[in-house]
C-alpha cells in the first residue's frame, strides 16, 4: 500500500463524506486500508444526534395559542400584540436553529450524518416558518440519513412542515390539492418523465386526510380521505398514502433518481452513466438501504479517479463549514453565518423552491466568487464585511411589525457588520507535523492538482498562517 | 461545440484581455468589432431597467380604483379617499405618495398595465418571486433567470460580460443564466480596487494552464470577467458627474447609479434595481405610503435625469411585484397575499401612453382574488421581441404574444 496514495484517497474521502479533515487524523487513517477507513468513517456516523434547540412542549403550546388567534374574527389589540410576539420569537428561534445546524456540521464528531442530512436537507428542500416544524423536518432527515430511504420518505411525507409547505392541508376528499402528489413523484422519487399526469391525480386522492393537528402532531383525517378506488400506474385498488409510496419504490426509476443526485452531490456535476446505474442497482436491491449505497460508492476505484478528485465547486455550505472546521473558528456573533450563507446563495432551510439548490456552476457568479475569495482573509484574520445580500420578505415583515407606522425607516439601508471570528491558530498549528513546509501545507490544504504558478507563489512564503490565509482564498480552494 | 474551438477561443480572449496593462485607459481587444462600429449605431444601444417591488406590492392601494364602490366597501379603513387620489381619468388614480409620477404621466413617459399574473398563482413570496424571476409556470422549476437566458442566447448585442448589471451586493436568480450571469454591483470603484487587489491580480497573472478545465476553468473565466468589467464600468463611467439632484434614499441612490452607466454610454443592455418592504399585513397605510414616496420620487429623479442627457428615448424602465394583495383588506390595517398586479412602464418611447387596459374587475373574483387579463412573459415577451430583438420563444421556452406597449 501506498501511504502518499492513500493519504491523497483519504482526504478526498472526507472532503466528500464529510467537510475536510484535520492533518493529524489524516495520517493516522493513512496508514488503514482504505475500505477500514470507509468502515470507520461509517462507524462513526452510527449514532443519531437531534438538535434539540427548539422546545417540543412550549411549541406545542404557542401553536394551539396560534390556531385560536387565527381562528377568531376581531383580534383586541392585546390579542394582536401576542400574536405578533409569536411571530417575532418564531423568527428569532428560526434564526437560531439555522445557525445550531451550521454550527453542527462545523463540530460534528459524525460527519457522514451530517454531510447526508445536508444531502436530504436539498433533496426534501422545504420552508417553514415555523422554527418547530424546520427543526422536526431536519431530525427527521438527520435520524434517516443514512437509514432506509423508505423510512425517511414516509416521515418525511408526514412531517407537518412538509404538508404545510406543499398543501397537502388542503389536499381533501372531492377537492384534492395535487402539489405534494406531484413534488412526491417528479422531485423526491422517480424524477420528470416517469409517471403520467393521471398518475398524479389519482396518488393525490389517495394521500386526502394526511394532515397535522392544531398542536402540530401527524393526524389521518378519516372523514377527508377519498376511499375510492384508485389506479395507480396501472394497479387498481383502494390505495391511501403508504400505498402508493410502496408502488413508487417497486420502480427502479426512483432508485436510479436518488442514486443520480447522490451522484452529482457527492462525486461529480456531469453524470457518468454506467457509475450511477451501478449504485442504482445496488440501491434497489438493497431495499433502499442508503449507508449500503455510500459505502459501495466510497470503496468503489472510479471515487477516487482523477476526474472525481478536486473538480466539483463547494457549495457556500461546504466552503464556510470546510473553512470553520479546519481553522477551529468561533464566531463571536454567530448571525454572521446567516448573512455569509445568504451572500453566497445558500440560506440553509431556505431553499429557493421545493427543487432546492441547483448546485454547480449556478453557485458561482463575479459578487459571489468575489466574496469566497475575501471570506478566510475576513473570518480568519477577523475583518469588516459591508455585504448585506438580499432583503428577505419575512424578515422584512418583521422589521415593518417592529416599525411604528410613522418613521421613516429606509428599508434598504442596513448596518455595516463585523465578521468578529476568531481561528484557533495555535490549535490548528499543532496538528501540523513539525518541519511541514508552505508548500506541503498547500498540498494538504487544496483538492486540485497543485500547478507552477501555485508553487511559485507559495513558494517564497516564509510562515504557514500567511500560507494558509493566503491558499484558503485562492479560486482552487473552491473546489473539493 | 467543438471544444478545441472553446479551448482556443478561452486562451485568445485571456491574452487578449492583456492584464498586465490593465491601470490604463486600456480598452480590451474584444471590444474592438464595436469600436469599428458606426457612431450612430452605437447610440441605437436600448438599455432595460428592471424595478423589483419585493414583499408584493398592494396594487389597489397604488393605483386606486376610486370609481369603483366595491374598492370602499372591501377596505373601510385603509381605502384612500377619492379626494386624496391623484386621478388620472374617471376609474383609477395614483395614490397621493405619488404625486412625483404625475409630471411623468403627463408627459406621456409612463403606462400603467392592469391586472398583470400567471395561471395558478402561488401565494408564496419566494415561490412566486421565482416565479416571476424565471419566466416559469407556477408548476415548473427553472434554475436560469428570464434576463439569464437573454444573455445565454448570445445574440449580437448581449456578448458581453456586463450586458446585464444589478445594482446590489449579490445578484437575483433573473439574471443568471446556464453559461452567463450578470454582474452584481453597488459600487463600480469598489469593485474595481478589489480586482485591482495584489493578490486577485496575482491569480490572475499568466494563468493559461486551467483554462482547459471544466469547473476550475470557469472559476477562472468568472475571475478575467469580472476584473476586465470593472475596469471597463470604471473607466467608462468615473469622468461622469450627474448634474441631477436625487433624493436621499437607498433606492434613489440606486437608481442614480444606474443613471450614471447608462449617461456615461455603458454598453450595457439590462439594470436590475429593488426596493423591498412591501409585506404590509399590517398597518398598511403609513408603511406603503413612505414606500411609495421613495419609489415615486426616485423614479421621477431619474427620469428626468435621463432626459436631459438624452437617454430616455433609449431607455425603458418596468417595475413589478412578485403578487398584489387580496381586495378585501384584513382585521390588522393591513392586506395579505393575493394574485395579479400592476405593472408600470417608463420611457421616452411608449407606444400606448398612460392606463394601457381595464381597470380590475372587482366584481368577478376568484376567492377574493383579482382575476388576471394579462401573463407576465407578455410583457416580457413584448421587451425581449420588441426591445432587446431577440425572439421570445427562444427565451421564454413558448411563443407569447406581444402587447403594443412600446
Amino acid at each position: 500500500m501506498n501511504t502518499k496514495d492513500n493519504f491523497l484517497k483519504v482526504k478526498h474521502l472526507y472532503n466528500r463524506a464529510g467537510f475536510g479533515i484535520s492533518y493529524t487524523d489524516l495520517e493516522k487513517l493513512s496508514r488503514k486500508r482504505l475500505d477500514k477507513v470507509v468502515d470507520s468513517l461509517l462507524k462513526d456516523s452510527q449514532k443519531d444526534d437531534p438538535i434539540s434547540l427548539v422546545n417540543d412542549f412550549e411549541s406545542r403550546r404557542q401553536l394551539l395559542v396560534q390556531a385560536g388567534l387565527y381562528a377568531k374574527k376581531d383580534l383586541t389589540d392585546e390579542e394582536k400584540k401576542m400574536r405578533q410576539q409569536i411571530i417575532r420569537e418564531q423568527n428569532d428561534v428560526s434564526r437560531d436553529l439555522n445557525i445550531a445546524f451550521i454550527t453542527k456540521m462545523i463540530n460534528t464528531d459524525a460527519p457522514l450524518r451530517e454531510k447526508m442530512t445536508l444531502f436530504w436537507h436539498g433533496h426534501f428542500a422545504c420552508r417553514s416558518n415555523n422554527p418547530f416544524f424546520a427543526q422536526q423536518l431536519n431530525n427527521i432527515q438527520r435520524a434517516n440519513a443514512l437509514g432506509s430511504f423508505k423510512t425517511l420518505l414516509v416521515e418525511v411525507s408526514k412531517s407537518p412542515a412538509m404538508l404545510q409547505y406543499l398543501n397537502n392541508q388542503q389536499n381533501k376528499k372531492g377537492k384534492p390539492n395535487e402539489n405534494f402528489a406531484r413534488e412526491l413523484m417528479e422531485l423526491f422519487t422517480l424524477g420528470r418523465g416517469n409517471y403520467s399526469e393521471q398518475d398524479i391525480k389519482e396518488s393525490a386522492r389517495s394521500f386526502t386526510g394526511w394532515m397535522y393537528d392544531k398542536d402540530g402532531s401527524f393526524i389521518f383525517r378519516k372523514n377527508l380521505h377519498d376511499p375510492g378506488t384508485k389506479t395507480f400506474f396501472g394497479k387498481i385498488g383502494n390505495f391511501e398514502g403508504e400505498n402508493i409510496i410502496d408502488i413508487i419504490l417497486e420502480k427502479p426509476e426512483t432508485a436510479h433518481f436518488i442514486a443520480g443526485k447522490v451522484y452529482k452531490f457527492f462525486v461529480n456535476d456531469s453524470p457518468n452513466e454506467a457509475h450511477i446505474k451501478e449504485l442504482a442497482t445496488h440501491f434497489y436491491n438493497s431495499k433502499y438501504d442508503i449507508a449500503s449505497m455510500m459505502k459501495k460508492m466510497f470503496t468503489s476505484d472510479w471515487f477516487y479517479s482523477p476526474e472525481n478528485v478536486g473538480t466539483k465547486i463547494k457549495s457556500p455550505a461546504e466552503f464556510l463549514v470546510g473553512l470553520s472546521r479546519e481553522f477551529y473558528v468561533t464566531y463571536n456573533k454567530p448571525q454572521v453565518l446567516i448573512q455569509l450563507q445568504s451572500s453566497l446563495g445558500q440560506y440553509l432551510f431556505n431553499p429557493p423552491n421545493v427543487a432546492g439548490w441547483p448546485g454547480g456552476q449556478s453557485w458561482i457568479d463575479s459578487s459571489s466568487l468575489m466574496l469566497r475569495m475575501r471570506i478566510p482573509s475576513l473570518v480568519l484574520n477577523d475583518g469588516e464585511i459591508d455585504f448585506s445580500g438580499k432583503a428577505d420578505p419575512e424578515d422584512e415583515a418583521v422589521i415593518a411589525l417592529s416599525r411604528t407606522a410613522t418613521t421613516n425607516a429606509n428599508a434598504n439601508s442596513k448596518p455595516k457588520s463585523y465578521v468578529n471570528a476568531n481561528a484557533d491558530w495555535p490549535k490548528f498549528l499543532s496538528t501540523l507535523p513539525k518541519g511541514l513546509t508552505p508548500l506541503e501545507l498547500t498540498e494538504f490544504l487544496l483538492q486540485p492538482k497543485l500547478n507552477t504558478k501555485i508553487t511559485t507563489m507559495v513558494g517564497d512564503n516564509k510562515g504557514l498562517r500567511s500560507t494558509a490565509v493566503e491558499i484558503t482564498s485562492m479560486p482552487e480552494y473552491q473546489l473539493c | 461545440m467543438n471544444k478545441n474551438t472553446n479551448k482556443m477561443n478561452r486562451r485568445n480572449f485571456l491574452r487578449n484581455t492583456g492584464f498586465v496593462a490593465a491601470g490604463s485607459l486600456f480598452v480590451p481587444a474584444f471590444m474592438k468589432p464595436l469600436e469599428a462600429m458606426a457612431l450612430d449605431e452605437l447610440s441605437l444601444y436600448k438599455n432595460l431597467v428592471v424595478v423589483q417591488l419585493s414583499g408584493g406590492n398592494d396594487g389597489l392601494n397604488t393605483v386606486i380604483p376610486f370609481g369603483n364602490d366595491i374598492y370602499y366597501q372591501k377596505r373601510n379603513s385603509i381605502a384612500i379617499k377619492p379626494e386624496e387620489v391623484i386621478k388620472l381619468n374617471d376609474m383609477q388614480g395614483l395614490n397621493p405618495n405619488m404625486a412625483a409620477l404625475q409630471e411623468i404621466y403627463d408627459q406621456g413617459w409612463m403606462t400603467i398595465i392592469n391586472d398583470v399574473g400567471y395561471p395558478n398563482p402561488d401565494r408564496s413570496h419566494f415561490r412566486s418571486m421565482d416565479i416571476w424571476q424565471t419566466g416559469s409556470d407556477s408548476n415548473q422549476f427553472l434554475s436560469t433567470g428570464w434576463i439569464g437566458r437573454y444573455l445565454d442566447s448570445n445574440c449580437q448585442t448581449c456578448k458581453f460580460p456586463y450586458t446585464a448589471i444589478e445594482v446590489d451586493d449579490s445578484l437575483s436568480l433573473a439574471m443568471k443564466g446556464q453559461t452567463k450571469k450578470g454582474i452584481a454591483l453597488k459600487d463600480p470603484a469598489a469593485l474595481f480596487r478589489n480586482t485591482n487587489d495584489p493578490f486577485f491580480k496575482a491569480m490572475l497573472q499568466n494563468d493559461k494552464e486551467h483554462l482547459d478545465e471544466d469547473n476550475l476553468g470557469y472559476l477562472y473565466k468568472t475571475m478575467i470577467e469580472t476584473s476586465s468589467s470593472a475596469t471597463y464600468i470604471q473607466n467608462t463611467s468615473k469622468v461622469y458627474q450627474s448634474k441631477f439632484t436625487y433624493p436621499t434614499s437607498g433606492f434613489a441612490n440606486q437608481l442614480k447609479t444606474v443613471s450614471k452607466f447608462i449617461s456615461s454610454g455603458l454598453k450595457t443592455r439590462v439594470y436590475y434595481v429593488s426596493l423591498s418592504g412591501f409585506d404590509t399585513h399590517v398597518n398598511q397605510i403609513g408603511q406603503q405610503g413612505n414606500l411609495l414616496k421613495q419609489y415615486s420620487e426616485g423614479m421621477a429623479a431619474f427620469l428626468k435625469d435621463l432626459k436631459s442627457n438624452n437617454k430616455l428615448e433609449d431607455t425603458l424602465v418596468i417595475t413589478f411585484s412578485e403578487f398584489g394583495r387580496r381586495v378585501e383588506q384584513n382585521a390588522s390595517n393591513g392586506t395579505d397575499h393575493g394574485t395579479a398586479n400592476n405593472m408600470f412602464v417608463f420611457g421616452g418611447r411608449l407606444k400606448k401612453q398612460g392606463i394601457f387596459n381595464a381597470a380590475p374587475n372587482l366584481s368577478d373574483l376568484d376567492t377574493g382574488d383579482l382575476k388576471y387579463q394579462l401573463d407576465f412573459r407578455q410583457v416580457y415577451g413584448t421587451i425581449l421581441d420588441k426591445w432587446l430583438d431577440v425572439n421570445n420563444a427562444d427565451i421564454l421556452n413558448k411563443k407569447f404574444n406581444t402587447l403594443d406597449f412600446i
